[in-house]
């Protein structure tokens, strides 16, 4: 993928060579997807391969409608300055697949207090709907929240055009075209049985692909910039693009049954599969959920506070040491299982090792507000990056805690690892994610400010108590269920069958749904405050001004010299 | 770009480089976040000394350090299941082999058998029987009296180890309820006159002309298994039909769906898939629930 605009094209958005290339490569795509379907072993991969096949085509339609648009002299974007169209679709993916994602938690969440919604069908049964949910989260929501935030970062704080022409946007609909493969592929009952891993190996081959263009943009965009050093948030965003790369294809080495079958078989054997698998697990983690959320983190919290960072010596020794020790904490995941005891040995001190070097984000990100700590009361946005980064800390310190063995033989298997997971996954990667898609709306708009700042603060407080009663309820069945599993009677006998635990599981999970049902509403909110953003309204009755957004958006920097 | 600034609010000094407005302050790490960092790694090698940790080649293959305390889980399992095993001191091993009888006059096995056929009922026999072996339409109530195939031990214990109606097992329990509407065998008036025949044997009939009708057709098709008078035969595995126990449902629409459809519950033999110290241990656990046979 070519990087920068090809010679002997003055047109902005016309064809380059590198367009005619990516065009050419759609169009062998969609021909070999087309024999793909006419030949497919199961219905999911003849669906699949027309999937991909129209997907193939409607991007060569898109590069043609470019092409025109440009020559008849209404382009997009002129080609110079920031690129922004595709930090834009970015940021409208994130708030679209949020609210698809929590819809869908929040629809299992019910089907576990009432099973009946599973309505007999195997379309929509909790074994489908729960990746369905947790990648719509963490790859859809949390991935474009990532890759639009990467995009807007690494130009600002490189003073230099994302690389590529085309290449940036190949990179957001690549990573649509994934979410829609996997997606449909769960409701089909396509799946490697992976958690957070599911898709079958041809929406593995597909993403890798994509993966592979998004590190060449964003490594382009680094060799293209301006300023002296790399800064803090585009190591953290670097480090998350490469390990998941590297994760991903370590962990989805399988043998399809046939080229024409949506079915594979994993590599490895046994109790090395769990290890690879949990090692890829935990790093989805630590790299996608911790690392690249850090990235946003450090641009967005100092950038909305006007503040500096609060220390560089902090930000390079728990970035490197995090980085090196996250990357063993995996069979952690695999206590008191057929992993060897070393391994998880091994585990469980790098969780414990870990703890400092998480901490080290937490800290950079509180004391940056030193000097700005009035910003809690009369900004909401700040208000949710700040309690974004709280959550973080509670869940990096809950984290170690569950790893070590003596915890973990309790907590594995039970809820409470589904509530920490949620504080993380509610309290950190969402409300980071929010705060960044709050100050990304009127900056990429051009908007003097938000539409209406009270609505963010109702996000805010409708969202926190949705968490609070989400881990809350989890806690305490938890601990309660781990407490029933290991009851044995004077015999030595179980005291409770595992139906017992099951029923006495129902009041915490109708709390942890109306928890979601919270979240989600505070999510829905959110889009209405963006879309009346968009639309260029501001609520009148608010006569606040926004505090940060005026420092320099697009344009007023100097353009990278072609 | 890397000329020194200080910060105004803090007083401290930047590194002196700026993206997009952002600087970075020089400010050490924090003391007590290093040293905890230094703790817990120090605490990690303390452990790796105590614990098996870190996987080494040797000249026949891999190995691991092993660690001062010798610790290993598979012993640690091994130990409690040996404790758990001893404790009961060959309880396990006599309900097995012992007569059922013998083991029931026994307080201390009883204790053992009763706490086993309670756990193996939680996990075997309540997804159909209800965690309190209440029962619900088609799964019988087993805290009663009304033993559909006997509630003597050793009639509990053959259900248990054979089933009812299970393809798998040659001595399981049989017989048919035939579908007496849907076969053709009964038409519909007299389908109607013999359920209400048969809600009379508990005092509810609504019709009596018809149930007289119906004691007619009764006579002719329900007595071989059911008996005279509707009391039910437990060698058969017919119900009795005069008390106010049912299956199946003991209203009139219920019983017209019986005699028109007819019934054939499964039970699984659990024979070929519990040892006989369990089937045991059920066996008593069940009888003891309220309403064993002598």
């Amino acid at each position: 993928m070519a990087v920068s605009s090809a010679p002997g094209s003055n047109l902005p958005g016309t064809m380059t060579s590198a367009a005619w290339a990516v065009a050419g490569s759609l169009i062998a795509g969609a021909v070999l997807s087309i024999i793909i379907a006419a030949k497919a072993a199961d219905a999911p991969m003849a669906a699949h391969a027309w999937l991909f096949a129209f997907a193939f085509l409607a991007g060569v339609m898109m590069l043609g409608q470019r092409h025109i648009n440009a020559t008849q002299g209404h382009a997009a974007d002129d080609g110079t300055g920031y690129n922004d169209g595709v930090v834009k679709a970015g940021a409208i993916a994130t708030l679209f697949w949020g609210v698809a994602g929590f819809l869908v938690g929040v629809v299992i969440a019910f089907q576990l207090a009432f099973p009946v919604l599973n309505f007999d069908t195997e379309f929509l049964n909790f074994g489908r709907l729960r990746p369905l949910h947790t990648s719509a989260v963490i790859f859809a929501f949390g991935g474009n929240a990532l890759i639009a935030t990467s995009f807007y970062v690494v130009q600002r704080t490189s003073r230099a055009r994302l690389a590529g022409d085309v290449a940036p946007w190949f990179v957001f609909w690549g990573y649509q075209l994934f979410i829609v493969v996997a997606a449909t592929g769960y409701l089909m009952g396509v799946t490697q049985s992976r958690e957070y891993a599911e898709p079958e190996w041809y929406a593995d081959i597909w993403l890798t692909i994509v993966w592979v263009v998004y590190l060449l943009v964003f490594l382009g965009t680094l060799a293209k910039r301006k300023e002296p050093h790399i800064y803090v948030a585009n190591w953290f965003y670097l480090a998350f693009i490469v390990t998941i790369a590297m994760l991903h294809i370590g962990n989805n080495l399988a043998i399809p049954e046939t080229l024409t079958s949506s079915k594979s078989y994993a590599l490895f054997p046994g109790v090395q599969d769990a290890l690879i698998q949990w090692w890829y697990g935990h790093n989805a983690v630590g790299f996608f959920l911790t690392a690249g959320f850090l990235g946003m983190m450090y641009y967005f919290i100092p950038k909305r506070a006007e503040r500096p960072v609060y220390s560089y010596r902090l930000s390079i020794v728990h970035f490197w040491s995090l980085i090196f020790i996250y990357i063993w904490a995996g069979p952690h995941h695999l206590h008191f299982t057929a992993l060897p005891d070393w391994a998880q040995t091994l585990g469980m001190t790098f969780s414990i090792m870990l703890w400092m070097p998480s901490w080290g984000g937490m800290i950079n990100g509180l004391m940056t507000l030193s000097g700005a700590w009035d910003k809690l009361r009369t900004d909401p946005v700040i208000r949710m990056l700040v309690v974004s980064v709280a959550f973080y800390g509670m869940s990096t310190f809950e984290g170690p805690v569950m790893s070590v063995k003596a915890v973990n033989s309790l907590s594995h298997y039970t809820d409470w690892t589904i509530g920490h997971v949620h504080s993380g996954a509610l309290g950190w990667v969402g409300f980071v994610s929010f705060g960044a898609v709050y100050c990304l709306i009127p900056w990429l708009w051009k908007r003097e400010r938000l539409y209406s700042l009270a609505l963010v603060s109702w996000h805010f407080w409708i969202a926190t108590i949705g968490i609070v009663l989400y881990i809350t309820s989890m806690w305490v069945s938890g601990i309660l269920q781990g407490l029933m599993w290991r009851a044995y009677d004077a015999q030595g006998f179980l005291e409770y069958s595992f139906a017992e635990t099951v029923e006495a599981m129902h009041p915490f999970y109708v709390i942890r749904a109306l928890g979601g049902v919270l979240f989600l509403a505070g999510a829905l909110i959110m889009v209405y405050n963006c879309w009346m953003t968009i639309k260029g309204r501001v609520r009148e009755s608010e006569p606040l001004p926004a505090p940060a957004p005026a420092a320099a958006p697009a344009g007023a920097m100097p353009q990278p010299a072609e | 770009m890397s000329e020194k600034h200080k910060d105004e609010v803090t007083g401290v000094e930047t590194t002196g480089h700026s993206w997009d407005g952002i600087r970075e302050l020089n400010n050490p790490l924090p003391k007590w976040w290093i040293y905890t960092f230094y703790a817990t790694i120090v605490w990690s090698f303390a452990y790796w000394v105590v614990m098996p940790a870190w996987p080494y080649l040797t000249g026949s293959g891999w190995t691991y350090t092993q660690g001062v305390i010798g610790y290993e889980q598979r012993n640690v399992v091994t130990n409690e299941l040996a404790a758990v095993a001893e404790g009961r001191s060959g309880a396990m091993e006599r309900i097995a082999t012992m007569p059922l009888e013998e083991i029931a006059n026994d307080p201390a096995l009883m204790e053992v058998a009763l706490g086993a056929g309670k756990a193996a009922f939680g996990d075997n026999c309540a997804p159909c029987h209800g965690s309190g072996a209440q029962g619900s339409k088609g799964f019988p109530n087993l805290n009663d009296d009304d033993w559909i195939w006997g509630g003597t031990l050793d009639d509990i214990h053959t259900t248990l180890a054979h089933g009812i109606r299970w393809d798998g097992d040659d001595e399981t329990r049989n017989n048919v309820m035939m579908a007496y509407g849907r076969d053709g065998i009964l038409n519909r008036t007299e389908i109607n006159d013999v359920a209400e025949y048969v809600l009379s044997l508990s005092g509810r009939a609504g019709n009596q002309e018809a149930a007289a009708r119906g004691a007619e057709v009764f006579a002719s098709q329900c007595v071989a298994c059911h008996g005279d008078g509707g009391t039910g035969n437990q060698e058969l595995g017919a119900p009795n039909l005069t008390d106010a126990i049912w299956l199946y449902g003991g209203e009139k629409a219920s019983i017209v769906e019986t005699v028109s459809n007819g019934r054939s519950g499964v039970m699984p033999a659990w024979g070929g898939r519990l040892d006989e110290g369990t089937i045991n241990a059920l066996t008593l656990f069940v009888y003891s629930l309220g309403g064993g046979e002598k």
